[in-house]
């Protein structure tokens, strides 16, 4: 296979007198370059599956003027949870800001598991409200967490000027800065 | 007392086939792989558990760099649509582009807006090159008063009518919510109730709720 015939053909016999040259073997050792070949299909298989994006869907709940179009919820199957700096979470059950508890996004998941399990599942529904000091990532985790958590029901909605005083209020007294 | 003499093998093995197989394997991958296109911003997305591959075409795709600078783009092969979206604009904003100013974003295939409307005309008179290593403020969307990204989507809108049209948010772990928030609000502005954000796949974490849902499914699919 790797040798070639390098004997002279035809059987064409050299005259007297001449040399013959030394037959230099043809065999190569391909031991290197199928190691190479190899380590080169490890590095495409790597490199093609990594690069491929994928897509996180979101419906935006409809802005409604009037209450009587909004969505009713019962008060005691909510959680609200809130993102604050560095990547700090704080939540409250039911509609009482000033129940809020601190957490993480390591801890969240217990939290709204806990949460999930003590109420009926068709009326639950978590409300997940950004501040201005959260980062995109922090967004997109916490949607990746209902995802995670196999939540239908939740909703972005914007923070109310209250809730964001309680979370600065809860930063300061919790020393984050 | 004699011994038969085991005749010794050659441990030496024809590596000519497996060597075959090697390069037949690499050049298929080499061929098989779609290289990313250079891009004009380096942005980091974050991580998700979805496996819904982001879809490239008609795609309208707004960029929020670690600065919170938002960016419009739309995909090339939906050239119709971006030459609709400029002039739409260019009537609606007076801003008395040219022909040559329009082409820049039209044909452009990696055209990129990053400016307010204020400076849009200046930005398109560059070249390509120019373009590149121009500072680009971002479009402005925190000011709920002054928020132009609403009359860009307004544009795509128009622009994809009759078609599907996929708004795709490509947003860095770094920026912070204003941007996005200002970027949503445009979106319901135009009833666009519905867009996707561009992640990187991870592994679902083992033993919660959607690992179950997916083992009793027998689906790895998430989306």
């Amino acid at each position: 296979m790797a040798e070639m015939d390098t004997s002279s053909g035809g059987g064409h016999k050299k005259g007297p007198g001449v040399k013959k040259g030394k037959k230099l073997s043809t065999r190569v050792d391909l031991t290197p370059m199928v190691d190479l070949g190899f380590l080169l299909i490890t590095f495409f298989i790597f490199t093609t599956t990594m690069s491929q994006p994928t897509a996180m869907p979101l419906y935006l709940p409809k802005d409604v003027q009037k209450p009587e179009d909004q969505n009713k919820v019962k008060e005691s199957a909510v959680i609200t949870l809130l993102l604050g700096k560095q990547d700090q979470v704080y939540y409250y059950e039911g509609i009482d800001p000033t129940k809020m508890m601190s957490s993480n996004f390591k801890a969240i998941r217990d939290v709204v598991l806990d949460k999930k399990r003590r109420t009926d599942p068709k009326d639950f529904v978590v409300v997940i409200k950004p501040t201005q000091d959260a980062t995109y990532k922090n967004t997109v985790d916490i949607l990746d967490e209902m995802k995670i958590d196999d939540i239908h029901r939740f909703a972005m909605v914007d923070i109310t000027p209250d809730e964001y005083k309680l979370v600065l209020a809860t930063e300061v007294a919790n020393g984050i800065k | 007392m004699g011994r038969a003499k085991l005749p010794r093998k050659s441990t030496t093995i024809d590596m000519t086939a497996m060597c075959d197989v090697a390069f037949l394997l690499l050049s298929f991958f080499i061929l098989a792989t779609k290289f990313k296109p250079p891009e004009a911003l380096k942005v980091d997305t974050p991580n998700s558990v979805f496996t819904k591959i982001a879809v490239d075409r008609n795609v309208v795709m707004i960029t929020i760099d670690k600065d919170g600078k938002v960016f419009f783009s739309v995909s090339d092969v939906n050239r119709s649509e971006k030459t609709e979206i400029i002039n739409d604009i260019n009537t609606q904003k007076n801003l008395g582009l040219t022909d040559q100013q329009k082409a820049a974003f039209a044909k452009n295939p990696v055209a990129f807006i990053g400016v307010p409307f204020s400076q849009l005309k200046q930005y398109l008179s560059m070249s390509p090159e120019e373009q590149k290593h121009v500072a680009m403020s971002g479009i402005p969307v925190k000011d709920s008063t002054n928020n132009e990204m609403v009359d860009w989507i307004r544009a795509a809108v128009g622009a994809f009518q009759g078609s599907h049209m996929n708004i795709l948010v490509k947003g860095d772990n770094a920026s912070k919510y204003p941007s996005f928030q200002g970027v949503i609000i445009a979106f319901k502005k135009n009833d666009q109730m519905k867009f996707q954000m561009v992640t990187n796949p991870v592994a679902v974490p083992p033993g919660s709720e959607l690992w179950k849902v997916n083992m009793a499914s027998g689906t790895k699919a998430a989306s």
